[in-house]
């Protein structure tokens, strides 16, 4: 609990043996690397002058290159996948990766919306995305509205066996439900969390029945109270550019980024006692059992069991 | 006395930790002291608040939130938390649920001395030191050790522009009286950090007061200086770690479901009085000029009592009388203690939740002529009928069963009444015989009202029986339960609008089962008494626990009470 094990590496096995995001491909150029951290592991990663990606764990004093080395990697490599926009690497011996089965379907819209630095954990970062409390209060006028502030009761359902939280039923009240329409309306959620530190939601997409958008969040923790957060789209909208939905995703995230910096303490506590859940918080309460039972140390403060 | 024991000692002892004049309208300052963060606000009734710097629920700082100078809301969730008392008015995920009265954010005392706001983190004995009205320096901070900058400062005292330095004397570990000049104190922050605060002892002339401050701003930044270049050579100590104290059990898991007990409104003890042997009168008023929600004759309100109870207390009001809500509660000894509670623990001042009035025991007016009769407490339901009816000159008759004259309660209300008549001293059987007596020379057209203690109306229905009343003319409500509740069966409930199929195992109720399913189902006794869980059944028989309902109505089997009854068939299908 002293501050400086802050810094130290990660040591939960269940965390170390994942796969764990780096940000977009698209962002790496050729030839040259960069110096990174995942879970307290000073690491570089780049990419070849042929296009092939790789990382490696940086000697904490190393020299600290900026193009690839001629000899290529200077340390022991680690394993590396390309997979939802990401290069994700693991410290351990990964499983394969969690699927999202809406990124092999053919009429998607697959795009990297992209990576934010903040200063908290990696498991408050999932929790602020897996709640809807907050849309009217943080997305004013966006993602929720005063007065319309009641989260109607939904389902949880944790399932050990495939490590995943399922919370489905989820509805709330979204002031512009789609682009040009009058009046709010309640919008459904899904959300998913396959990984300690990644979560994918599920969104009615208007314009395409039945069907949902699907918005990744897949969080790089640096250390125990810092995080890069990298957002990951893959809808059915066709219309709007790029940039368009880069800009929303981001101004997003902007609101979130101050009052996640204003929490404390930053590590997710897993003492029930820590904090005051409401019915609204089932999803939370079942991520932060389920990072107990994995017995997930890093990014939280254990609880008092 | 080294760095360390002095810290230690800082716990239990007051600090300045704001300027008076930081505390600005509608504004939440941001303080610090001894490693703990703090939120600092003025309320418009100038009542200064010195708050733990972090909401209950989320632990989203409150420095950030927005101080509607009544109360603080969260920016995260808009949890409201009220001026003073740091409870938690308002959860807007939850907008029909009260929240639970004992949200209350963590407070630290308040004192003013000096035109600085002191607060201790411990415990702190006696008061702050009495500084006077004087010019208020502004502060500075300092990236040193407290204890050190306690020494600088008696080591090189600042002097008044143009003056000798003052002779410098330490009034407490953090305290130092520059003679004739004022007083300067250190706020330790954190182990390595602090504040120097001052106060002269004068204003100084109105031309002059600009020019000193800025002599001992520059005075103090050049002792800021020295200090931290003094603690530059040394290495900093290991920082204070905040304590964030763990919410109260109860709070820590999460509340079923909604429609639990609902209770909305505040309302506050304007009044307790003895009104009647072993009853305590209750006056509940409102707590803002909101009128509160109004009951009828024969409602109830669930109140929530000190010690976590939650009890249901007829409404004694008469029509109209709409200001205040009146309930009686009878001492009852070897209760659970929702009524030692009210006796021993409830104080005029205190502010209660309540629930909306409820209504199980309506009283219809379109009878003839209507027989209330009362055993005990059950009067107060049959009092506020009995007004009702009065002011309607309707016809009705008031039999009020007390053991003795001085169990008699509420005799003020009764002596306003045209038509009461007390009966005192009866042993059961004589009992039995007079309701025998009322009841068989009721006429064509009459209803006939009940509430008592459980044996007296099992006698009551009885006797109702066997002297030809008709079922839909016998009311009665009971206090409590007294049937031995057998909740050892398991069996399965289909819900057939929820389409959920669920097993509810021995030892748990329908209610609690449907409702950690996620659906909402209102209750308020729970104990088979109210029919606020009432819920129609469409397939089985249900196994009857309750009291509510008649004979008929359990015979028709076509409703449960889901708190306490239970099935007789594997399956029972609900309307839910
Ligand atoms: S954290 Fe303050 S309202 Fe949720
Ligand atoms: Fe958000």
């Amino acid at each position: 609990m002293a501050p400086k094990s802050l810094n130290q590496p990660c040591e939960d096995k269940v965390l170390l043996d994942l796969w764990h995001p780096l940000g977009a491909v698209e962002a790496m150029p050729r030839n040259r690397v960069r110096h990174d951290r995942l879970l307290g592991v000073p690491l570089t990663l780049g990419r070849s002058p042929e296009g092939r990606p790789a990382v490696w764990r940086r000697p904490p004093d190393g020299p600290q290159p900026t193009v690839w080395p001629a000899e290529g990697p200077t340390g022991p490599t680690l394993p590396v996948i390309e997979q939802y926009g990401c290069l994700w690497t693991s410290l351990g011996t990964p499983r394969p990766i969690f699927p999202i089965p809406e990124a092999e379907e053919r009429d998607r819209r697959l795009l990297h919306a992209g990576s934010v630095m903040l200063h908290t954990s990696a498991p408050r970062a999932v929790e602020n995305f897996l709640d809807m409390g907050h849309f009217p209060f943080v997305h004013t006028a966006v993602l929720g509205d005063e007065p319309h502030t009641e989260v109607k009761d939904y389902t949880v359902e944790v399932s050990v066996a495939d490590q995943e939280i399922l919370a489905t039923d989820c509805v709330f009240y979204q002031p512009q439900a789609a682009l040009g329409a009058q009046g709010g309306a309640d919008v459904d959620y899904v959300y998913r969390v396959p990984h300690p530190h990644c979560s994918v939601l599920y969104k009615s997409s208007p314009g395409y029945e039945g069907r949902l958008d699907a918005i990744a969040l897949f969080v790089q923790a640096l250390d125990q109270e810092r995080i890069r957060a990298h957002m990951w789209l893959c809808l059915l909208d066709d219309d709007q550019p790029d940039w368009a939905l880069r800009r929303f995703q981001m101004s997003i995230f902007g609101q979130d980024k101050p009052i996640l910096e204003n929490q404390l303490p930053r590590r997710l506590p897993l003492d029930p006692r820590a904090e005051t859940p409401i019915r609204a918080d089932k999803s939370a309460v079942a991520y932060r059992r389920w990072l107990g039972q994995l017995g997930v140390r890093y990014g939280v403060i254990a609880g008092a069991a | 006395m080294s760095a360390e024991e002095l810290l230690l000692r800082a716990e239990n002892a007051w600090h300045p930790v704001a300027s008076e004049s930081d505390l600005v309208h509608r504004h939440v300052f941001h303080g610090q002291l001894l490693g703990q963060e703090l939120a600092l606000w003025r309320a418009d009734d100038e009542h200064i608040n010195v708050w733990e710097n972090r909401c209950l629920h989320r632990g989203v700082r409150l420095s950030i939130a927005v101080n509607d100078g009544r109360e603080l809301k969260c920016q995260y969730h808009g949890w409201r938390y009220a001026n003073r008392t740091a409870a938690c008015t308002y959860i807007p995920a939850h907008p029909a649920d009260a929240p639970a009265r004992t949200i209350r954010n963590g407070t630290y005392p308040v004192r003013t001395s000096g035109g600085m706001v002191w607060t201790a983190v411990g415990q702190p004995t006696g008061e702050p030191p009495a500084l006077g009205q004087g010019l208020v320096l502004r502060p500075v901070p300092v990236r040193a050790r407290p204890a050190d900058v306690i020494t600088l400062l008696l080591e090189q005292p600042p002097a008044l522009p143009d003056a000798q330095p003052p002779t410098a004397k330490r009034r407490g570990d953090l305290v130092v009286e520059l003679e004739s000049v004022g007083f300067l104190v250190v706020q330790p922050m954190d182990s390595d950090r602090a504040v120097i605060r001052g106060v002269l002892s004068s204003q100084g002339p109105a031309g002059e007061r600009l020019r000193i401050l800025r002599h001992f701003d520059a005075a103090l930044t050049r002792l800021r200086d020295t200090a931290q270049d003094r603690a530059a050579d040394e290495a900093a100590p290991a920082p204070l770690l905040p304590r964030y104290e763990p919410v109260p059990k109860h709070l820590a898991s999460l509340p079923e479901s909604s429609g639990h007990h609902d209770l909305p409104t505040r309302v506050r003890v304007v009044r307790t009085w003895s009104a009647g042997a072993g009853v305590r009168g209750l006056e509940l008023g409102p707590v803002d000029d909101r009128p509160l929600p109004t009951g009828q004759a024969g409602a109830h309100l669930d109140v929530a009592l000190p010690g976590g109870l939650v009890r249901q207390y007829s409404l004694v009001n008469g029509p109209g009388e709409t200001h205040h809500y009146v309930i009686g509660v009878k001492l009852t000894p070897g209760s659970a203690g929702g009524s030692a509670a009210v006796h021993e623990r409830v104080r005029e001042g205190d502010v209660l939740a309540v629930s909306l009035p409820r209504n199980g025991f309506p009283l219809r007016r379109d009878r003839t002529r209507t027989l209330l009769i009362a055993g005990g407490i059950g009067i107060t339901p049959l009092l506020a009928m009995a007004q009702t009816l009065e002011h309607q000159r309707l016809s009705y008759a008031l039999h009020y069963f007390a053991a003795g004259e001085a169990d008699v309660a509420f005799r003020e209300r009764l002596a306003a009444l045209g038509s009461v008549r007390t009966v005192t001293g009866l042993d059961p059987a004589a009992t039995e015989a007079e309701l025998e007596r009322l009841l068989g020379a009721a006429g064509e057209d009459s209803q006939v009202y009940f509430c008592g203690p459980p044996p007296m109306l099992d006698v009551a229905r009885d006797v109702a029986g066997r002297t030809g009343w008709p079922r839909d003319s016998v009311h009665f409500e009971y206090f409590r339960n007294d049937r031995t509740l057998d909740h050892s069966s398991r069996f399965e409930v289909v819900l057939a609008r929820s389409v959920l199929n669920l097993t509810v195992e021995p030892g748990r109720s329908i209610l609690e089962t449907v409702r950690a399913a996620g659906v909402g189902v209102p209750s308020s006794c729970e104990q088979g008494a109210c029919g606020t869980c009432r819920v129609a059944v469409i397939d089985g028989r249900p196994d009857h626990q309750d009291v509510y309902l008649d004979d008929e109505e359990r015979a028709a089997g076509d409703s449960v009470m889901t708190c306490v009854s239970r099935s007789l068939t594997p399956r029972l299908t609900l309307d839910l």
